[in-house]
């Protein structure tokens, strides 16, 4: 019987425990480690943090799932790996802690045959002053990234609603709260959020709403903008961006590495050097993600945890990372299978896995600042490298280790977006839209770097209605209820 | 004064100056039901071929 281990139960990890379970059937064992006792649709968290959804319509209880798919659940973290086991015994296995109640701080070590880390992003509050500390969001500013963020940035958009309704004008502050920050997109979906809200209240004509972001275009998204088929024409994602702050009256900054939050303000370098301030009554800030901080030990317990993990803190694969400038990148520095250089047993997915380099391309400011989109993996692209290497491992099992192992670049897959404004089905705008290949391929595809008959956006109540259905399909599919192999990632 | 469509919002010789707003029928647009009804199924085609493409 052989032992598949995943780190964090979230959209990539959860993906590839079930899959790995209904494929291996009873025969052998898939364990997930996941610290949190509920898994989150994080997508949606924007509706909550704007007080259209609650916590509990975007989570659900991870044990009775896990019970029924028959994955043995360990309500933990992860604190270090041991892949060729120690002194005592060549097996590989992994150290946690436990999370659960009435077990916290209680450490287990778990041998495995082959181990997953899909252990997602550390939010990285502490890397900008003011921001927060190490993974705990700071007092002056709002975040969506978890419920319980989003929950709280919702009560304080309902203090300001009320305050402009008593006659008190109010600035928002939305964007990234650091020079490499990814995730964009999620900041880009909560501000037309926030728009529609103040409409809806009421007190549209009371805010003065700003974008700051560390993108050294508007629409850069973190994946060097794209060009978008619309009315006949390749068009920017610039100009698509451009567009819709304009129409809806909000103001940007753009190239900013937001270096200081205090209450109140922030303080921030542009890519020309330039030193700026900006007050807020309410701000979201996007954190920059960082691996979790997994260790690694040899067999000896020497640290080797540079070995395994890029200095990022992500597992390093089966990427390019010495490509060097951005003149040099190809699509193929990108990974395919997501397994370990070093040990063959070990793989990546989601977030967790270290990308060889961004998508955008890199500046610094004059002072040596860098400042540009990390790049992104979002829920789609994590998914189906999830279920992937879930399907690399499971044949490995079934089939022996010889097994060719499944291929899902992101250079040779798409992605679908839907930024919903508002959350009415007769009212509001979405802007869906799809992209492909994430990664840019410049030698397929020369100028864009995309396929532009499906690499498309547009603004319409259609993307409300598929933000809703893609919202019930994947709280459905998650909790493994009838038909959920059939949907896809 | 003309309906709001965002033109207003544009300042001659500010870093909005050069991009274009929707005008009424292309607002319109993007809330007529039979329209959006046809987006939906578009789209929808559009979405399943790109995630189709990555597996
Ligand atoms: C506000 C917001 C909105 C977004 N909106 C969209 C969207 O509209 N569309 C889209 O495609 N993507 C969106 N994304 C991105 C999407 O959420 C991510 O791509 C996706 O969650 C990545 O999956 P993951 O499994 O890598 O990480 P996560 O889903 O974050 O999962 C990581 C898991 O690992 C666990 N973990 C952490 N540390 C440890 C440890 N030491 N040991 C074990 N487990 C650990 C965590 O608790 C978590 O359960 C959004 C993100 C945010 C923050």
């Amino acid at each position: 019987m052989a032992r598949l281990i995943v780190l964090g139960g979230g959209v990539s990890g959860h993906t590839a425990a079930t899959f790995a379970a209904k494929w291996l059937g009873s025969a052998h064992e898939v364990v997930v480690v996941t610290p949190n006792a509920k898994w989150n649709w994080i997508p949606s968290n924007i509706w909550v943090g704007v007080g259209q959804m609650s916590k509990e319509e975007v989570t659900f209880d991870l044990a009775p799932v896990y019970a029924k798919a028959g994955i043995t659940y360990k309500q933990a973290k992860a604190v270090s790996l041991n892949p060729a086991g120690n002194e005592s015994s060549d097996k590989p296995f992994v150290t946690i802690e436990f999370t659960e109640e009435g077990r916290a701080g209680e450490s287990e070590n778990i041998e495995y045959d082959y181990v997953i880390n899909a252990t997602g992003p550390k939010l990285n509050f502490g890397a900008t002053p003011g921001l927060g500390l190490g993974d705990k969001l700071g007092e002056y500013t709002v975040s969506v990234c978890t419920p319980d963020h989003a929950t709280h940035a919702a009560d304080e958009l309902k203090k300001c609603i009320k305050k402009m309704k008593a006659g008190e004008r109010q600035k928002f502050l939305i964007g990234t709260g650091h020079g490499l920050c990814t995730c964009q997109g999620a900041a880009f979906e909560y501000i037309f959020n926030i728009e529609h809200e103040l409409k809806k209240a009421g007190v549209r004509d009371m805010a003065d709403l700003k974008w700051i972001s560390n993108e050294s275009f508007l629409g850069d998204f973190g994946v060097g903008g794209l060009h978008m088929k619309s009315m006949g024409f390749a068009v920017s994602s610039k100009i698509f961006a451009e567009s819709l702050f304009t129409e809806r009256n909000v103001d940007w900054i753009i190239g900013a590495h937001v270096n200081k939050v205090e209450a109140g303000k922030v303080h921030y370098e542009l890519l020309d050097g330039d030193m700026g301030e900006e007050e807020f009554d309410f701000s979201m800030l996007i954190p920059p993600f960082a691996g979790v901080g997994l260790k690694a030990y040899g067999k000896d317990s020497a640290d080797i945890t540079d070995t395994i993990f890029a200095p990022n803190g992500f597992l390093k694969v089966d990427a390019n990372y010495g490509a060097g400038a951005y003149e040099n990148w190809k699509a193929s520095d990108w990974p395919q299978t997501y397994q370990n250089p070093t040990y063959a047993n070990m793989f990546a997915c989601g977030i967790a896995f270290a990308p060889p380099h961004p998508i955008s391309k890199p500046m610094k400011s004059p002072n040596g600042t860098p400042i540009g989109p990390t790049p992104p993996r979002t829920g789609m692209p994590s998914g189906i490298i999830g279920k992937t290497v879930a399907h690399s491992i499971c044949d490995r099992i079934l089939k022996g280790e010889d097994a060719p192992l499944h291929e899902a670049s992101m250079a040779h897959m798409g992605a679908a977006c839907v930024a919903s404004a508002g959350k009415g089905l007769f009212n509001g705008t979405a802007a869906a839209m799809t992209i492909y290949p994430v990664v840019p391929d410049f030698d397929k595809y020369p100028g864009t770097g995309r396929d532009t008959e499906y690499t498309f956006g547009e603004i319409g109540l259609a993307g409300h209605w598929i933000k809703h259905i893609l919202h019930h399909l994947f709280m459905h599919k998650a909790q493994l209820r009838v038909g959920w192999t059939l949907i896809p990632e | 004064m003309a309906q709001k469509h965002g033109e207003e919002n544009i300042k001659a010789y500010s870093k909005n100056f050069t991009t274009m707003t929707p005008g009424p029928f292309a607002k319109w647009l993007r809330t007529n039901l039979i329209f959006q009804f046809i987006r939906f199924i578009v789209i929808n085609i559009k979405m399943l071929v790109v995630v189709g493409k990555g597996h």
